[in-house]
């Protein structure tokens, strides 16, 4: 699972969507692999608005990566700057999230996550 | 074995007219009991089915409906997409622009999922290198085309239609295909329509909000060898016959009314149409961890026959279906055996959830 749609889950437990805790979840004993993706500048520049980076800017640093700006960059950083571009790529994109928990900040239930896959199925007594 | 057996619900037929909290109480404990008895339905007759036949199943879905296609091809380059029952994955690389996530309830499908992206994912990755290594030679060589996607195929995940993980209101569209006439009750099928709503972007002054795409097996089948149509049972039982030895089996085998089209006896589980009259789900229980597991005949070589649960909507039914979990239809349509929609939140109530 890439980084990127870490930026989109959130908690599966109905009570803790409303909390803004729930969101973004938290990675625990995180194992990582890198991908080797083709850059899609225009791809990227079109997913900027579609983000939350301020839970992006969290998940990175969880995962240890240096820290992200306070603010996304612009379409015109991102057009002009191609060290930017490559490494919001490389951590959007080409991280995955291979093995680990997702926990969520609210119930703290850990979903697994294994061969890139999390599994959000929950137990009864959560649903 | 496959002998349907329909347990009813403990209504309180008596009506314990004493008091009316005890009524709401009586009714929200049967409320409870009935979506429990749903849950667990389903369980047997839709989710461990998928689990048992997914490879098989699998291999028989590679070809697009047409009125999928197009709905992802007119997404917008960059547009953030959801896959709800996205089974093997067959549409998350469809449109390489757009970025897709899939769900589905079936581990085994969303694994499979997950190595048929894996798959693009290097072949396009080599693609590109090698575009590159010749574009070195010949400038001309043309970057940015429309192949030159980055094949996000690979992001699944694991979720039940009816507790998705998704960021509220964070997508762009949503395509749910062939999902929902496996809900056993209507209002399972309507809450699943509004937590497709909840999952994309509301509208604002000059933005249109995101739009769902659903899609479900009709009732209508006029034309079909499966003689289904108007006016006939919608809750249904439609076996699957796992060949063993065939790669690329058809359709589930089965003819209302007629007999098994093998040399197995299938007629027995075939349109097993589980409730009476209209109303709630078939509440069979043959339960058993193996789940609808029946190989019949006696000895020697049998296939498999798994029954799953449908609910065929009858014309009409699925707008209504939309309208009742607070979206707003923008076009419909038929399109061999299926009824589709294609809807978005209701401008106006969109702030409730």
């Amino acid at each position: 699972m890439k980084v990127l749609t870490l930026n989109f889950l959130t908690c599966a437990v109905k009570s803790c969507k409303s909390s803004s805790d729930s969101f973004p979840l938290h990675p625990k004993d995180a194992e990582l692999a890198s991908d080797d993706v083709e850059v899609n500048p225009q791809l990227l520049i079109n997913l900027l608005p579609r983000l939350d980076w301020k839970a992006l800017k969290t998940t990175s640093t969880e995962l240890g990566f240096p820290q992200l700006p306070d603010s996304p960059p612009t379409i015109e950083d991102l057009q002009s700057d191609e060290k930017l571009l490559k490494d919001l790529h490389s951590l959007l994109m080409e991280t995955n999230l291979m093995e680990g928990k997702l926990v969520c900040g609210v119930c703290g239930h850990e979903y697994a996550v294994r061969e890139g896959i999390p599994n959000f199925l929950l137990p009864s007594h959560l649903v | 074995m496959m002998t349907s057996t329909h347990t009813p619900s403990a209504l309180p037929s008596s009506s314990a007219t004493d008091d009316v909290a005890k009524l709401a109480a009586a009714a929200a404990a049967v409320h409870a009991a009935e979506s429990a008895e749903a849950e667990a339905y389903e369980r047997t007759h839709v989710h461990g089915v998928y689990e048992a036949i997914a490879p098989h199943f699998s291999a028989t879905r590679y070809k697009p409906w047409p009125a999928v296609a197009s709905f992802l091809q007119s997404r917008p380059p960059g547009a953030v997409g959801l896959d709800v029952g996205c089974g093997n994955g067959k549409y998350l690389g469809l449109n390489p622009s757009v970025y897709m996530v899939g769900s589905d309830r079936s581990a085994s499908l969303v694994a499979l999922a997950n190595s048929r992206g894996r798959q693009l994912q290097e072949q396009h990755a080599q693609e590109a290198k090698k575009r590159i290594a010749q574009g070195e030679l010949d400038a001309t060589g043309g970057t940015g085309g429309e192949s030159s996607g980055a094949a996000v195929a690979t992001e699944v995940v694991v979720a039940d239609g009816l507790s998705l993980p998704f960021r509220e209101r964070a997508a762009d569209f949503v395509i749910c295909i062939a999902v929902i006439h496996h809900m056993s009750t209507r209002t399972r099928r309507q809450e699943a329509i509004r937590h497709l709503l909840r999952c994309v972007r509301t509208g604002e002054a000059g933005h249109p909000g995101g739009q769902i795409l659903v899609y479900v097996w009709a009732l209508e089948q006029g034309n079909s060898r499966r003689g289904w149509d108007e006016g006939g049972e919608q809750d249904l039982l439609v076996p699957w016959v796992l060949k063993s030895q065939q790669k690329q089996p058809k359709q589930p085998k089965q003819r209302k009314g007629q007999k098994g089209t093998q040399d197995q006896d299938t007629s027995g589980v075939a349109a097993s149409n589980t409730s009476g009259e209209a109303p709630p789900p078939p509440a069979e229980t043959t339960a058993g961890p193996t789940a609808a597991t029946t190989a019949d005949g006696d000895q020697g070589h049998t296939d498999p026959v798994f029954k799953r649960y449908y609910h065929l909507y009858r014309k009409g039914e699925l707008e209504e279906d939309v309208l009742a979990a607070g979206g707003a239809v923008i076009t419909s349509g038929y399109e061999r055996d299926n009824w589709w929609v294609v809807a978005a939140n209701e401008p106006l109530s969109s702030q409730s959830s």
